[in-house]
C-alpha cells in the first residue's frame, strides 16, 4: 500500500528525515514511536506535502502512485489522510459544510457521483455518533471552540467519512483523557477492514493498548532504528528512549572498530 | 501560498464586455448649459432645473475631499460625458418586448435574464443603462397595491409632490462634493414609494450598468416607505473592462416614516481595474436614510468591484425607538482600494444600531473600515454595537479600521469589537489535505468569515454574493 524508500526530507535546510524506508501493506497497522525531535511530524508532513517540508531524495508511493510528485489535494484524493496533532479552527464554516465539500472533492477526483444532501446527512450523523460527539457539532464551525479532545474526535469523524486508504494519525492520543482515548481508538479500530492501512504516530505505549499494531518502529534521528512486533512498544515503555543513545554509541563504536 | 493566492486572484472580470448599442452621448464637459440640456432631455419642470443649478453653483465652490485612506489621480471633471443613452430609448419602450434585443442580451450575459425574471422570480427590476432607466418590470402590478416603482425621471414628472418634498431631504445639495455633483447632473435611478401599511409584495431591484466610454454614471435613488410599510430593495452594478477610470457618483436617500422598514441590499461589482491599478470605476457614493419613530433601516452591502470605493451608507435615527443596521462585506484584491463603513447618528430615545463589517484584503489592495457612531443629547438609553473584522490573504495587502465615537448622552452605550486575522497556512493545509483545491479552500474560508453578513441578504442574492466572492477570489490562492 504505502512504500517509502530512502526518504530524505528537510525543514529550513535542516535535514530531519535521513534515509527512511518503510513498507506498509494493505490492512496493516504500523506504529511509529520515538523521542521528541526524531522527525515523526516531519515524516507525516513530508508525505502529505505540506509547504516548507522539502524532499531531497527518495520516493513514497501509495498503491504504486508516486505521492511526492502530487499536489497536497491530489495526495488526499489518492487516499492519503492525516489526522492532525493540533487541528485548526475555521470560523463560520460549519463542520457539515466542510465535511460535505471534502467528501465531494474526493469523490469527484475519483469520478464518483457526489452524495445527495440527505444521503450525506445520514452518513455524517452516523459518524458523529460513532465518535460520541453531539449532533450539534455538525452545525458548529470547524473546530470552533472545541476542546482538545473534541478536536481529536472531530478528526476521526473526518477519517470515517473520507474512508482513506492510508491514514496517518499524528499523536491522536496527545492531550486525551482515558475515556476520549478509548473513543478515538474505537473509531480507528472500526475502520480496520483488512484493506485500509494505518500509520499511528505516538509518544506513548498507552494508545497501543487500544489499537493493536502489527508492527512497531522506532524513529530516531530521522531513521527507523528498530522494528518489531507490539512487544517492542512495551519494551520502550519500560525502558524509555534513553537506550537509543547507547544504541547509537554502539553503532558508532562498531563503525570505528 | 502567497504565489498561489496571487495566481488565483488574477482572474478576469466576467462582466467586462462592451455592448454594441447605438447611443446618444453628450460631448465631455460640464457647465450650466450641459445641466440645462440634461434637464431638457428629461422634460423636467422648472423647479427641478433650478434645484440642479443651485447644486452646481454650490459644487463649484467645494473642494474635493481628501480625508479617506485612498490614493487616486484626481479626476478631470471636464473630460467626462454627463449623459449617454441608448438611441432606441428615444421612444421609450412600453414593455420588455419593445426593448432593444442587444440590451436584453447584455443583461442575459450578466446573468440577469429580464424576461425570465419577470415571469418566474417575482422580482420587479428597474434597469439603468448608462444615464437612463431602460425598463422597469412589474410596474402595473405593483400599482394595484399603490406601490410606485419607476425611473426617477418619470417620478419627477408624474409625482412631483413626493419628489419635491423628499428629494434632498436626507442628502442635501451641499452635503459633500460628490453628492453636490450628483444633484447637479443626475440622470436617472429608481424611485420607490410604498403607501401606508403596505408590505411591498415583491423584492424590488435595480441593475446599473455603465457601458459607454468616458461617461460618468450619476444615479439618484429615492425610496419612501410611508408609515407602517415594508420594502426590500436590491441594487446590482457592473461595467465593461476599460483602461480609463470611470466615475460613478450616486446618491441614495431613504425615508422611513413611523413604524416602516426598509431593507436595502447592494451587490456591487463594478470593474475593479487590472492588477496594476489601471482602469476601473471610481465609486464615490453617498447613501443615507432617515428613520422616524420605531422605523428600521437595514443596509447590507457586498462590495467586490471598483478601483476605488468611497461609501458610507448611514442612518439618521431621528425617531424614538428607531433601529439602524449596517452589514458589510468589502473584498479588495489586486490594486483595489476601499474606504467604506457607516455613520449611525442616534438622535431619538432608545435608538439602537448594529454594525457588522467584514473586510477582506488580498493582493496588494487596501481595505479600510471608517465608521462614526454619534450619540446625540437626546439619545437617552441608545445603544450601538459594532463589530469590525478584517481578514488578510497574503502579506502585501492592508486592512485599516477608523472608528469614531461621539457621545453626548451619558446613558447611551457604545460597544466596539475588532479583530484582524489571516487565512492561515494551517487552515489552507487542513482544507487541501481533505481534498479541496486551494481556490475552493480560500473561498470556503472567506465565505465562513462573511457568514454573519450573508445571512442578512435576501435568499437568492445570498447565493449570488457567495458565488461572486468565489469568482472574485479565484487566483488569490498561493
Amino acid at each position: 500500500m504505502l512504500k517509502i524508500n530512502k526518504l530524505h526530507a528537510s525543514v529550513a535546510d535542516n535535514e530531519i528525515i535521513k534515509g527512511l524506508s518503510l513498507d506498509i501493506k494493505a490492512g496493516e497497522v504500523h506504529a511509529i514511536m520515538g523521542p521528541n525531535g526524531a522527525g515523526k511530524s516531519t515524516l507525516s508532513y513530508a508525505l502529505t506535502g505540506r509547504e516548507g517540508y522539502e524532499v531531497a531524495s527518495g520516493s513514497a508511493t501509495l498503491d504504486g502512485a508516486e505521492l511526492l510528485e502530487m499536489e497536497v489535494e491530489e495526495r488526499a484524493c489518492a487516499g492519503l489522510f492525516l489526522a492532525f496533532q493540533y487541528p485548526v479552527e475555521i470560523p463560520g464554516v460549519s463542520n457539515m459544510e466542510f465535511l460535505k465539500v471534502s467528501v465531494d472533492s474526493q469523490r469527484k477526483a475519483r469520478n464518483l457521483v457526489p452524495y445527495s444532501s440527505s444521503e450525506f446527512l445520514k452518513l455524517a450523523k452516523a459518524a458523529c455518533k460513532q465518535v460520541n460527539l453531539p449532533l450539534s457539532f455538525l452545525k458548529r464551525g470547524v473546530n470552533e471552540g472545541f476542546s482538545g479532545g473534541e478536536k481529536k474526535r472531530n478528526e476521526i469523524m473526518q477519517m470515517i467519512l473520507l474512508q482513506p486508504k492510508l491514514s496517518i494519525l499524528d499523536e491522536s492520543d496527545s492531550g486525551l483523557d482515558i475515556d476520549a482515548l478509548k473513543i478515538v481508538a474505537d473509531g480507528i479500530n472500526s475502520q480496520r477492514d483488512g484493506q485500509r492501512s494505518f500509520l499511528v504516530i505516538t509518544h506513548y505505549q498507552r494508545l497501543l493498548d487500544y489499537i493493536k499494531p502489527d508492527f512497531v518502529h522506532v524513529l530516531a534521528d530521522g531513521k527507523i532504528v528498530k522494528s518489531g512486533g507490539p512487544e517492542l512498544a512495551l519494551e520502550l515503555e519500560a525502558e524509555g528512549y534513553a537506550w537509543l543513545e547507547s544504541y547509537d554509541r554502539n553503532a558508532e563504536q562498531e563503525v570505528n572498530a | 501560498m502567497t504565489d498561489q493566492l496571487d495566481e488565483a486572484l488574477q482572474r478576469e472580470y466576467e462582466a467586462g464586455f462592451v455592448s454594441d448599442i447605438e447611443s446618444r452621448t453628450f460631448e465631455p464637459g460640464l457647465d450650466e448649459d450641459v445641466i440645462r440640456r440634461i434637464s431638457a432631455m428629461k422634460e423636467e419642470p422648472q423647479w427641478m432645473l433650478d434645484w440642479r443649478l443651485k447644486a452646481f453653483a454650490l459644487w463649484q465652490k467645494m473642494p474635493e475631499p481628501d480625508w479617506a485612506h485612498i490614493q487616486y489621480e484626481k479626476m478631470d471633471f471636464q473630460s467626462i460625458s454627463y449623459y449617454s443613452a441608448p438611441k432606441s430609448m428615444d421612444d421609450r419602450p412600453k414593455s420588455l418586448d419593445e426593448v432593444d434585443p442587444e440590451l436584453l442580451a447584455t443583461y442575459e450575459k450578466l446573468g440577469i435574464p429580464l424576461i425570465e425574471q419577470q415571469q418566474l422570480a417575482g422580482i420587479a427590476v428597474d434597469v439603468v443603462f448608462d444615464s437612463v432607466s431602460v425598463v422597469t418590470t412589474f410596474r402595473e402590478k405593483l400599482k394595484e397595491q399603490g406601490v410606485i416603482f419607476c425611473p426617477i425621471s418619470d417620478a419627477i414628472r408624474e409625482h412631483p409632490e413626493l419628489v419635491q418634498k423628499y428629494l434632498g431631504s436626507v442628502v442635501s445639495q451641499k452635503d459633500n462634493f460628490f453628492a453636490a455633483l450628483n444633484c447637479a447632473v443626475f440622470t436617472d435611478g429608481s424611485f420607490v414609494y410604498i403607501p401606508k401599511g403596505t408590505r411591498c409584495p415583491m423584492e424590488l431591484s435595480t441593475y446599473f450598468r455603465i457601458n459607454e466610454l468616458n461617461t460618468g454614471q450619476f444615479e439618484r435613488t429615492l425610496i419612501i416607505a410611508d408609515e407602517g410599510s415594508h420594502v426590500s430593495y436590491l441594487e446590482g452594478c457592473t461595467a465593461p473592462q476599460r483602461d480609463e477610470n470611470q466615475l460613478h457618483a450616486a446618491v441614495v436617500e431613504l425615508i422611513c416614516l413611523d413604524n416602516a422598514e426598509i431593507k436595502y441590499s447592494t451587490v456591487q461589482n463594478w470593474y475593479p481595474g487590472d492588477e496594476n491599478g489601471k482602469g476601473g470605476i471610481y465609486n464615490f457614493v453617498t447613501k443615507r436614510g432617515i428613520c422616524h419613530d420605531s422605523a428600521k433601516i437595514s443596509w447590507t452591502q457586498v462590495e467586490t468591484g471598483s478601483a476605488v470605493t468611497w461609501k458610507y451608507p448611514s442612518c439618521i435615527l431621528k425617531g424614538d425607538n428607531s433601529i439602524g443596521e449596517f452589514y458589510s462585506v468589502a473584498l479588495t484584491r489586486g490594486a483595489q482600494q476601499a474606504d467604506t463603513g457607516t455613520k449611525m447618528i442616534h438622535l431619538g430615545k432608545n435608538t439602537r444600531s448594529t454594525i457588522i463589517s467584514k473586510g477582506i484584503s488580498a493582493g496588494k489592495s487596501n481595505n479600510s473600515y471608517r465608521g462614526l457612531v454619534h450619540m446625540g443629547k437626546g439619545a437617552k438609553g441608545a445603544r450601538n454595537f459594532t463589530q469590525c473584522d478584517s481578514l488578510l490573504i497574503g502579506d502585501k495587502c492592508g486592512a485599516h479600521t477608523f472608528p469614531y465615537v461621539e457621545s453626548r448622552n451619558p446613558t447611551a452605550i457604545v460597544e466596539h469589537e475588532a479583530t484582524t486575522s489571516k487565512v492561515s497556512d494551517d487552515q489552507m493545509f487542513l482544507c487541501r489535505q481533505r481534498g479541496l483545491d486551494p481556490e475552493k479552500a480560500v473561498s470556503m474560508i472567506v465565505n465562513g468569515f462573511c457568514k454573519e453578513v450573508f445571512k442578512e441578504l435576501p435568499m437568492e442574492f445570498a447565493v449570488e454574493a457567495g458565488k461572486l466572492l468565489e469568482i472574485s477570489l479565484e487566483g488569490s490562492v498561493g
